[in-house]
């Protein structure tokens, strides 16, 4: 994907507004800048690498460090329904995986999912592994968008699915 | 200290004026200048703490975790003073768990042990992860012989492996620059190339990317480690990870002789190690000297060496283009120089020549008429980096005015000479006459053309091959006033011989002999008539340069 991202004026300035919050560093504000560019643009492209880079006086290496080590950070477009399954020690004994299955199978998800989201053809449901997300109790359990919901049984999954869908 | 280019950091440097403080390593009492690391602090008394990431020159990010040492402060009492043993030093309060030697500084009264019990078993601990992932490629790898990791692993870590799963696989063959190629299954992510990229070369193009198991070192897409200073990451990688594209599969480093001289690509005159076998050249390292180039050379520098083992050299004295022998050619052209007047004759030098051949030169021209025979060298000029990299291309230039054969202006005499007739005699010693910017139809019309170099001039009358920097000993003055010595690596091919016997011999066929048998000899005989080189032999310049006092130096 190498389409060109146009910057607005709008997100610029909430840019040059944020680097202001770290005045010792600039270098300080690039995980807020890689923040603010997925949200705004949906993924971390090389563009928006380049151009946090040169925002913040750095050369783009450093900031590609950082969008390769952190797993919130994608290179490439995730769906518009974004399921993060809870993969981690509980929720892998309660069921997280066979959830995960049975996810991508309802949503025709191709693709494995372990490192970074994996996406339907029709670019609507996207599905990744995440780590521990602090509810052992009440696994599985899994993030839609930004929505948290505990016990998905695959039933639940189903109706969830509908819901969001 | 005149260093050309700057270090980053110099943490094996004191600066002056430095307090010194006492320091206790390996039970031994020692003084050493305060906030120096431990690894340079230890190195100075031969303790050495073994390291991977740690390196001088660089700064410190203690992510190898080799140099663990044991280290303790002194005991203290109430009112805060140190409490003596029964010797009158301090006691020493150790620390249960043992430290980075790289980022720990000395302090007052500080215990350091660098080869206890604990620190043995961490380097062995260390040596252990370091290897889990590494793949035993040794034999076909080009850092065999001069790799860190073999000789700690030899030293400090154990014969057998006990990882029993899969090592993690990462890229390989991976072009990352011009000059270099990245192994990244044998890098161990010490970050040395990163940093000397970042801070001695300001080309932060390297980084480390999927940091966790599957950490990568990497070139940011799109670019790529192309920097003139990008064979020195080759050099400071510890393991086989960077390989010079020039270097590798050419030859095991062990084969290699290493003979100290210096490097001819420009006026910095860089310290290096010429690596050769059988009478050829492999590579050119620097060779550390805090006085002209610390630990550094560029690329350019690095691969011109090549030019030596070219398929054109001249190996051969030619007359008239047919093969011929030393004695009648020298012969020959001394009976010719007999018939010209001096103002007939020229002679282009070069400023890459030594000191003791543009001497001897100088007793040439005299021979021929002195003042009166037009004498110059071409100059070059290139781009100063402000790095290491000089504006001046040519690596003696100091050496050709200071024995006057560099006289600015007269090339130009020389060429319009050439070129309507009045010069009928023309010496090129180890130039190009095209780069002169003589003419070969100029050149056919002058009566005698005597070419001295590596390559064939055919326009000359007479052809006869010289040295290469690798072939020969001698002297040079760098840009900044430094002598410094060139030493023979290998032997000049077939007939060639060096340009100092040379000229001594056609000045002997001339008819005037000056008893000079060695290269010492013409140094000395040079020294005993150049104020700048008074008192001066060749084994006091040493393998690292003198400084001399010139007047017409300009810095």
């Amino acid at each position: 994907m190498s389409c060109e991202f146009k910057i607005s004026q709008e997100f610029e300035k909430k840019v040059d507004e944020t680097i202001t919050h770290y005045p010792v560093s600039k270098r300080s504000a690039s995980l807020p800048l890689l923040h603010l560019w997925q949200e705004e643009f949906g993924y971390v492209s090389n563009q928006g690498v380049e151009w946090i880079a040169a925002k913040l006086d750095l050369q783009p290496i450093n900031v590609f460090e950082l969008v390769t080590f952190y797993p919130m950070f994608r290179d490439k477009l995730a769906g518009k329904i974004q399921f993060r399954v809870c993969r981690t020690l509980s929720c892998a004994l309660a069921g997280g995986y066979e959830l995960f299955d049975h996810l991508k199978k309802s949503c025709q998800i191709e693709g494995d999912g372990h490192h970074g989201p994996a996406v339907s053809a029709d670019g609507k449901y996207s599905i990744e592994f995440v780590e521990c997300l602090a509810s052992c109790g009440t696994g599985p359990v899994l993030m839609i968008n930004d929505d948290f919901h505990e016990n998905v049984s695959n039933d639940k999954a189903n109706e969830l699915v509908k819901k969001y869908g | 200290m005149s260093c050309a280019c700057k270090n980053p950091f110099n943490h094996d440097i004191a600066t002056e004026n430095t307090p010194m403080v006492n320091v206790q390593i390996d039970g031994e009492w020692v003084q050493v200048p305060k906030g120096m690391n431990i690894v340079a602090a230890a190195e100075r008394f031969s303790k050495f703490i073994p390291h991977y990431c740690y390196h001088p020159k660089l700064s410190v990010v203690g992510n190898c975790r080799m140099c663990l040492i044991e280290m303790g402060t002194p005991k203290m009492d109430a009112n805060r003073q140190p409490i003596l043993a029964a010797d009158g030093k301090p006691e020493i309060a150790w620390m249960p768990r043992p430290q980075i030697g790289c980022a720990t500084q000395v302090s007052e009264g500080m215990g350091i042990r660098t080869e206890s019990p604990l620190v043995q078993e961490c380097r062995k601990g260390v040596m252990e992860f370091l290897l889990i992932n590494h793949p035993l490629d040794c034999p076909i790898c080009d850092q065999a012989g001069e790799c860190k990791l073999q000789e700690y692993s030899f030293e400090h870590g154990q014969s057998n492996s006990r990882f029993i799963e899969e090592k993690v696989t990462k890229p390989k063959n991976v072009d990352i620059g011009e000059r270099i190629v990245l192994d990244d299954e044998r890098c161990i992510m010490c970050s040395r190339c990163i940093r000397f990229s970042k801070e001695f070369a300001n080309d932060d193009v390297l980084g480390f990317t999927q940091r966790g198991s599957h950490t990568t070192l990497a070139v940011y897409p799109g670019k790529r480690l192309d920097n003139n200073y990008s064979l020195n990451t080759v050099d400071i990688c510890p393991v086989g990870a960077l390989t010079s594209k020039d270097f590798r599969f050419k030859m095991r480093v062990w084969f290699l002789k290493e003979t100290k001289s210096i490097c001819t690509g420009c006026a910095t005159g860089c310290n290096v190690l010429v690596g050769s076998r059988e009478n050829e050249v492999h590579r050119l390292t620097p060779r550390e000297n805090e006085e002209v180039n610390s630990l550094w050379m560029c690329d350019q520098g690095r691969l011109g060496f090549h030019e030596i083992h070219e398929d054109n050299r001249l190996t051969t004295p030619l007359i008239n283009g047919i093969k011929s022998d030393w004695s009648s050619a020298l012969t020959q052209i001394a009976q010719q120089l007999h018939g010209f007047k001096p103002e007939q004759i020229a002679i282009i030098a070069s400023a890459r020549m030594t000191n003791e051949e543009l001497f001897l030169l100088s007793g040439l021209r005299k021979a021929l008429g002195g003042e009166a025979v037009l004498c110059d060298v071409i100059e070059r000029l290139g781009q100063a980096d402000g790095i290491l990299r000089s504006a001046d291309l040519n690596p003696n230039s100091n050496g050709a005015k200071l024995l006057g054969i560099a006289n600015p202006g007269k090339l130009n005499e020389i060429r319009s000479g050439v070129s309507n007739g009045s010069i009928q005699a023309l010496l090129i010693f180890n130039e190009n006459a095209n780069e002169a910017g003589l003419s070969i139809e100029s050149l056919k019309k002058t009566a005698l053309v005597i070419n001295v170099g590596m390559r064939l001039n055919g326009a000359a009358h007479f052809n006869l091959p010289s040295s290469s920097f690798a072939e020969k000993r001698g002297t040079m003055i760098n840009g900044k006033g430094r002598l410094q010595r060139l030493n023979r690596a290998i032997a000049a091919p077939d007939q060639a011989r060096d340009d100092w016997e040379i000229i001594r011999d056609l000045k002997a066929a001339m008819g005037g002999g000056n008893g000079i048998h060695t290269v010492e000899e013409a140094f000395k005989a040079m020294a005993a008539v150049i104020p700048a080189f008074k008192d001066l032999t060749m084994s006091k310049v040493g393998d690292l340069g003198v400084e001399l006092t010139l007047s017409s130096v300009q810095s």
